[in-house]
């Protein structure tokens, strides 16, 4: 049998607490006990491997699941998948979600007073290719309110969905948007504790994808967790 | 050159838009063998409260304690096509519930084979991170002699063990508690 190597731990502060009280949805949700450390198995380094064909052709592209085109400013997000030994994450679903150009879920529990947009679903789905790269063409999602403390906003953000190649690197996360004035007072993005760590959740405006006449590009790289340098013992 | 992972944030109110399109609630599809199961319970707050607003994705092993992923190193893999991802949101009440089969022993980190488990990450608003933990079966002896069981202090070891209903035998019942008396044991890896 081939040895088993597992997966690192992510460096000290890259990762939020699950308790982080200024994101006031914490406080009765976080656990209260310890976290128990697993040794990772099998049952941790195997994971769901999906299929291509799950995902149709056109997923990654959110302006146009409709008849007509949705409003607001159409962007092209795209980067790479990479672990962090820098090595591709190759043929890896990416879901993303988000709201329309004017800050509104299409969702029965968004309450917000601002409109649907007939057209725009927020949502999309693609695999990496065999360098690990992603693309979506989509509409730049506005900021929103929310009830968390007095006069609380979200910045402008996408959520990122990723799966890797193992039980151990799911990941949930969210793109932000370079320059947006928010982010300085968000809970969410400010829990993480390390500074660069929580830069790098800010995409890059992108000139090498910014169409003319079309769109504007943002790149926003991921990295998964890396794997140990030696084979667990088993 | 080295990175470092990407933070987790967490997946909001509204992730059912991203989600709602892969939930898969049957995880028997493909399974060559094994008992069938029906796993159904609910999350609660600290208040006690269910939670209608997370979801959760298992992953585990198929009858013969065998991944469907290139890191297992399955002898004969070329018939099972059994694949042991589920992803199941919660009803407006906080309940979920599921069917699957019973796993087989996957090798533990000792060379001892595991007791039949499933692992669960549970995501929701409130959750900046995901929640790892595992369901464990009840009345089965490697219980006993699990490893990673073994880790969890003894009054704990009871919120991973999933209940027999002694009226319906093919349903197990499970609750994930996030914090409380019976504070439901959660894993870091």
């Amino acid at each position: 049998m081939k040895p088993l190597v597992g997966y690192r731990r992510p460096a000290l502060g890259t990762q939020p607490e699950h308790l982080y009280p200024p994101y006031a949805s914490s406080v009765k949700r976080a656990p209260t006990q310890p976290l128990v450390l697993l040794p990772g198995t099998l049952s941790e380094i195997t994971g769901p491997i999906f299929p291509k064909s799950i995902v149709p052709a056109k997923a990654f592209d959110l302006t146009h699941q409709s008849k007509g085109e949705p409003l607001g400013e159409r962007i092209v997000v795209s980067g790479q998948l990479l672990d962090e030994d820098g090595r591709p994450v190759r043929d890896s679903l990416v879901e993303i979600w988000q709201a329309n150009a004017a800050g509104r879920y299409l969702h029965k529990i968004d309450q917000h007073d601002a409109p649907l947009d007939p057209n725009f679903t927020g949502m999309g789905q693609t695999f990496t290719d065999g360098e690990g790269r992603y693309r979506f063409v989509t509409i730049r999602p506005g900021a929103y309110p929310w009830r968390n403390h007095y006069n609380a906003w979200r910045p402008q953000h996408i959520h990122f969905s990723l799966f890797g190649p193992a039980f151990a690197t799911r990941l949930v996360t969210q793109m932000y948007f370079p320059g947006d004035p928010l982010l300085e007072f968000d809970p969410i993005f400010n829990s993480v504790p390390d500074e660069p760590a929580r830069k790098s959740l800010i995409s890059k405006f992108d000139w090498a994808t910014t169409t003319p006449e079309t769109s504007l590009g943002f790149r926003f790289d991921i990295t998964l967790r890396g794997r140990n340098a030696t084979p667990m013992e088993r | 050159m080295n990175g470092r992972s990407t933070p987790s944030q967490t997946v909001g109110p509204y992730f059912s838009i991203g989600f709602a399109w892969l939930e898969r609630r049957d995880l028997t599809a493909g399974a060559a063998g094994g008992a069938c199961v029906n796993i159904r319970g609910r999350i609660l707050d600290g208040e006690g409260q269910p939670v209608p607003d997370a979801v959760i994705e298992i992953w585990q092993a198929d009858s013969d304690g065998r991944h469907a992923h290139p890191e297992d190193a399955a002898e004969c893999s070329g018939a099972k096509t059994f694949f042991g991802f589920g992803r199941v949101s919660m009803n407006e009440r906080g309940e979920f519930d599921f069917k699957t089969i019973k796993p087989g022993r996957v090798p533990g980190p000792d060379g001892k084979l595991q007791a039949p488990h499933l692992e669960v990450s549970v995501f929701m608003r409130g959750l900046l991170r995901r929640l790892i933990t595992r369901l464990y079966f009840p009345g089965e002896p490697a219980n006993e002699t699990d490893t990673v069981l073994g880790l969890v202090p003894d009054d704990r070891r009871s919120t991973l063990v999933a209940r027999a209903n002694p009226a319906e035998p093919e349903t197990h019942e499970w609750d994930v508690h996030l914090q409380g008396d019976q504070e439901t044991v959660f894993f870091d890896y």
